[in-house]
């Protein structure tokens, strides 16, 4: 994003899991500060250093240790790259339980250190729940082999579950057993055009009803960031007919075990969905093909690469009440304007899209540069917003380096104490990924 | 004012149920073909082509008096006929063989869209047949031309840009040609094969998808039509090209040499 820079002056890749051990021990002794580094796509600052320290990259360590065709347990090294994971299992018919715009250059070991969210936690929960075990070396050196493949284990403290989300900062992530689920047999996926944000719950709570087990995704794009995706060219865009008086947009897939009876759900649900006395839909699109499956999932998923190309982008992720999507968006709008940035040398959009079926808003505020006027107009705001409605400050992109001084917003001062003595336990001398969480 | 009957213009649009282009192709085992057991969908000159259609009579309202899709395939093809229905067209017919019999050749499928046409006439007859110019699982991109050739029309291949004259009964077709494009005028009734540059097709809107469920859809059999399907072509084979060997890197420039020497290059 062009918002972090390091000042690192080296970077190790080792490639085994005792090279990892033999660097963080003598970095330990040396008192020498480590960022892991996976794919670097965080967007909160949490795998860039932030001063000198050594950047471990787990790049070199890239091999699948074994997947297991019957149970769909894959282990695999942490710096395996999402997408050429989904391709190892695709024959085995079995797809990662995460999926995420990134997935051509994040690593799985980054996904778990951030506990990554993405596109299909509507269906397939969190890494909390699909992540079976961990090899993690820890800040003096020590590997901690967690490496099981059990889905039953209640034998004292979970200690894994540390790791997931602690953004690299109680020890390095270098290997991951996760559960696979089997792959859909069929996919299907429509967006609608709703005349209002109010539609959403309602519409929401019948599309759930009525596809239950086959839903897969529920994502919300409202009309300017649709708008920006169109422009800069991800998808095929709507007929001009079709979005004509939409004030979002809000992405359904389906995924099933059998095309025939996951179509006659969709159509019944579009039935009644058209056919209704007070319809909660303008109109929509339905894929026809896997061709125009992607297309309509390129709307979504390039609203991301949409902002980047706009503009300088302010990017929160926030967990809040699914009623109050449209009104944390349009706060944020009506402060900017009431401060006077609401101007084409200032802010140029603030956007709303996300996850709908996981209570996740992402916020964008798209500016011509990136300016402390701006960003002083939008912190603490934001946050204070988040936190009136109790939600989170960060819903799946963590903390890093980007929000350690939000974390309260989110999380009482006993939580936070006891995080410090968490990490204070594993890591005295504060030489993993230092002024990242926590201050 | 109505324009009188016989200045109506019927168009057909012949459409092929293929692998989608997004899939990866797999040999099958037996190497007499592809593995079938994939997601389908419309030929996407087709969908060009069925854009076309409804381009027209969206320039044309009424002056378009039907817009017909016809198929020739298994029971699975009608979902084809209906992304077809969806999209605009009026009616459809499935000319339906069975789940195992062999994919129909272009000199079969032209003779039925010919017998189609020639049964047409009854109800005003067939204008102007407009489809792909090829279908991207044979590759043939023969249909339109053998139809043209069978029903002696005029022919417009692989169509740019399609302007209809309906009161002059004249078509101005541009063609993509190397190294340019080529006008032609052409005389209806007419076929004309579209290229990727002609349109970009719309997605089938709910609404629309909803009514072309109600939308009729005649089922023919070939022998209904007097035609065999029977290929006339054998397939000996069908095998993956070999698998390209990775490079690999060398030290030095003398090295690099050596490499090309053994490998049989020399200095010119």
């Amino acid at each position: 994003m062009g918002k972090y820079h390091g000042n690192a002056t080296t970077v190790l890749k080792p490639k085994t899991t005792q090279e990892v051990s033999d660097i963080v021990k003598w970095c330990h002794e040396k008192r020498i500060g480590i960022v892991p580094q996976g794919g670097n796509t965080g967007l909160v600052g949490g795998s860039v250093p932030v001063q000198d320290e050594v950047i471990i990259s787990l790049a070199n360590m890239s091999q699948v240790r074994s997947f297991d065709p019957i149970s769909g347990i894959l282990i695999a090294d942490a710096g395996c790259i999402l997408q050429s994971l989904t391709d190892y299992i695709a024959p085995h018919h079995h797809v990662m339980p995460i999926d995420l715009g990134a997935k051509g250059s994040c690593q799985i070991g980054g996904n778990v250190a951030t506990n990554a969210g993405g596109l299909r936690l509507l269906r397939y929960g969190s890494l909390h729940g699909s992540v079976l075990g961990l090899e993690v070396v820890l800040p003096d050196g020590t590997i901690l082999d967690q490496l099981t493949s059990l889905r039953k284990d209640n034998t004292g403290y979970d200690l894994k579950q540390l790791f997931i989300g602690a953004e690299g900062t109680l020890g390095i992530i270098t290997g991951v057993s996760i559960l696979t689920p089997p792959s859909p047999q069929a996919s299907n996926n429509v967006i609608f055009a709703l005349p209002h944000f109010d539609n959403v719950l309602p519409l929401y709570q019948s599309v759930k009803r009525q596809l239950s087990e086959i839903l897969s995704a529920f994502e919300f794009i409202d009309r300017t960031a649709y708008d920006l995706a169109v422009k800069h060219g991800q998808g095929r865009a709507l007929s001009d007919e079709d979005v004509e008086g939409a004030q979002c947009f809000v992405l359904v897939e389906t995924s099933g075990g059998r095309r025939e009876h996951d179509e006659e759900k969709l159509t019944t649900l579009l039935e009644t969905l058209l056919e209704a006395d007070k319809p909660l839909i303008n109109t929509g699109v339905l894929a026809q093909s896997p061709a125009q499956f992607s297309s309509l999932w390129a709307l979504r998923e390039g609203v991301t690469e949409a902002v980047s190309k706009e503009g300088k982008a302010y990017k929160y992720d926030i967990s809040v009440p699914l009623s109050t999507f449209k009104e944390c968006v349009d706060v944020t709008r009506e402060h900017l304007r009431s401060k006077g940035l609401m101007r084409e040398d200032a802010v140029k959009h603030v956007v709303g899209y996300g996850h709908v079926g996981d209570g996740n808003l992402h916020l964008n505020v798209v500016a011509d540069t990136y300016s402390s006027e701006i960003q002083d107009a939008l912190e603490p705001f934001i946050y204070e917003l988040v936190a009136s409605h109790r939600g989170s400050v960060s819903a799946e992109h963590g903390i890093g380096a980007m929000k350690t001084h939000a974390l309260h917003y989110s999380k009482s001062a006993v939580s936070i104490t006891w995080m410090k003595k968490i990490k204070e336990l594993f890591d005295p001398r504060g030489i993993m990924n230092p002024g990242k969480v926590l201050e | 004012m109505h324009p009188s009957a016989a200045r109506l213009l019927n168009i057909l649009i012949p459409v092929k149920r293929a692998v989608d282009y997004a899939v990866k192709i797999r040999v099958n085992p037996q190497q007499t073909g592809v593995d079938l057991n994939v997601k389908h969908s419309m030929n996407p000159f087709d969908e060009i082509a069925v854009e076309e259609a409804i381009r027209i009579r969206e320039r044309l309202k009424e002056t378009v008096k039907s817009i017909k899709a016809v198929t020739i395939g298994p029971p699975k093809s009608i979902d084809t006929l209906r992304t077809a229905l969806a999209m605009g067209a009026d009616s459809a017919i499935h000319v339906e063989i069975p789940e195992s019999a062999p994919s129909p050749e272009p000199l079969g499928v032209a003779k039925t869209l010919r017998a189609i046409i020639e049964r047409q006439k009854e109800a005003g007859g067939v204008d102007l047949v407009i489809l792909g110019k090829q279908a991207i699982d044979d590759d043939s991109g023969q249909t339109g031309q053998m139809l043209a050739g069978l029903l002696g029309w005029g022919q417009a291949t692989y169509a740019s840009k399609v302007d209809i004259d309906a009161e002059g009964k004249i078509a101005t077709v541009l063609r993509e040609i190397d190294g340019g494009s080529e006008e032609l005028k052409c005389r209806l009734p007419l076929v004309i094969t579209t290229d990727l540059r002609l349109n970009e097709p719309r997605y089938a809107s709910l609404p629309n998808i909803m009514k072309a469920k109600k939308k009729p859809v005649e089922k023919l059999k070939a022998e209904d039509l007097g035609v065999d399907l029977t290929p006339i072509l054998e397939t000996v084979k069908v095998a993956e090209p070999p698998k390209r060997i990775g490079g690999g890197k060398v030290e030095s420039v003398d090295e690099l040499v050596t490499k090309l020497k053994e490998a049989g290059f020399t200095a010119v």
